[in-house]
């Protein structure tokens, strides 16, 4: 076969083939590629991005652990500060009242004794008269010995 | 006229319609067509070159243009395998992968000017070089044979002898010994008309697209003066649209050899 117009022909409209090819199929395919690569790559870059805000959300988790952690010793502290305190305030209301009732009470006793000492010296009194009368077979004038047995009375 | 002066049209064609074959065996059972085993070898290995690079240099990073556009084509096939097939796809993958790419890029053949690498090789005096392989009835079969070994080893994997056997007997009309005969027959027409029909598809594509590029080609040389000028622009303008539409049809057939041999070798997993 020779080389003839039949291939020319058959030339050029490969080459327009080419040409169409290349202004109406490549362009789907390439986008396609395209739209694949930039699909790859953003889901690439989403991971990396979610990988990142996992540790840094990991590193805040920690950081508030700690936080609290403090907080909750401080907390501890303090309540173990007032509970000290109202201790030793109860101790000391409770050693004041303590004293209070005691004093009262040895005020208490020492009327009380106060009391039957002058009650026993009335009847020591009133005794010593009736057993100097006995004595002294007569009437003793209370009156004028009244002196005498008041000073008596206050010796016993 | 084109190629023998003193033919015409039609001797033109039917140069044309010639493979290569080695002289001594012209006509008998030996006759290989050297020129469609040759191309189909070479795209072969072209194709196998070409995916295997890709997959050497793939990075799990954004893939550069060449990987997405083979990522593209893989997935597209995958997903026609998983459409049709839910099983082990490892085999069958690769198989549709490479049934796919391989007859896109023969048929693509069809595209290259009709007698570009007949003049090619005439000029290293060989000639009738038909350059597409899917137009060659042989090639063709090869290839939907192979299919039907694979559907046949398949039906034997997936059933077991027994189980095959039992079902080429028993299905679809039933278990009674007077089915027996009929269901076998009707068994056979099926299976026999699966790789047949695979086969004479995409060769009646490819051989009829080629001899209407042949056609069209004819008139760059049918007429004389002025008359033979617009005749020389008509071909111009029939052979690309043609063309242009030529590569929708090699794509369709690529597609559709594909997913029969998907469908086929699935068929042969199912249980009637």
């Amino acid at each position: 076969m020779d080389f003839n117009a039949t291939l020319i022909g058959e030339m050029i409209s490969f080459a327009i083939l080419i040409w169409f090819s290349v202004h109406f199929i490549w362009p789907h395919i390439n986008k396609a590629i395209e739209d694949r690569q930039v699909k790859i790559a953003e889901g690439l870059n989403a991971a990396e991005r979610a990988h990142a805000e996992l540790k840094s959300a990991d590193v805040k988790v920690a950081g508030e652990i700690k936080q609290a952690r403090l907080q909750a010793s401080e907390i501890i502290d303090k309540a173990q500060q007032q509970a000290n305190q109202i201790i030793e305030k109860a101790r000391g209301e409770a050693i004041s009242e303590i004293n209070r009732l005691k004093a009262a009470a040895q005020d208490d006793i020492a009327s009380m004794a106060q009391r039957a000492r002058d009650q026993l010296r009335e009847q020591v009194g009133a005794l010593a008269v009736q057993g100097a009368s006995k004595i002294v077979q007569r009437e003793v004038d209370a009156s004028t010995h009244k002196a005498l047995l008041d000073q008596l009375a206050a010796e016993i | 006229m084109a190629s023998e002066p003193t033919g015409g049209l039609t001797e033109y064609i039917q140069h044309h319609l010639k493979h290569l074959t080695p002289h001594a065996s012209e006509g008998g059972f030996w006759a290989v067509h050297v020129d469609s085993v040759t191309v189909s070898l070479v795209l072969g290995v072209l194709f196998c070159l070409w995916f295997w690079l890709k997959a050497r240099k793939a990075t799990a990073g954004v893939p550069g243009k060449g990987q997405a556009f083979v990522e593209i084509i893989l997935e597209f096939v995958d997903g026609q395998v998983k459409d049709v097939f839910h099983g082990d796809r490892r085999v069958l993958g690769p198989l549709a992968l490479t049934v796919f790419v391989w007859v896109f890029l023969m048929n693509a053949m069809d595209l290259l000017p009709v007698d570009l690498l007949p003049w090619i090789t005439e000029k290293f005096g060989v000639g009738h070089f038909r350059a597409v392989p899917t137009a060659d009835i042989n090639m063709t079969f090869a290839m939907s044979l192979t299919v039907f070994v694979l559907i046949i080893f398949y039906s034997f994997k997936a059933k077991g002898a027994g189980g095959y056997m039992s079902e080429l007997f028993t299905a679809p009309f039933g278990k009674h010994p007077l089915l027996w005969i009929p269901n076998f027959a009707l068994n056979l027409v099926e299976l026999a008309s699966k790789p047949v029909s695979l086969a004479m598809r995409l060769f009646g594509n490819m051989y009829a697209g080629e001899l209407v590029f042949m056609l069209i080609a004819g008139l760059f040389s049918a007429g004389a003066g002025l008359a033979g000028w617009a005749l020389y622009g008509a071909g111009i303008i029939g052979y690309t649209v043609w063309g242009i539409f030529h590569i929708l049809i090699i794509s369709i057939q690529a597609f559709i050899f594909m997913v029969l041999t998907i469908v086929y070798i699935s068929m042969a997993h199912d249980h009637h």
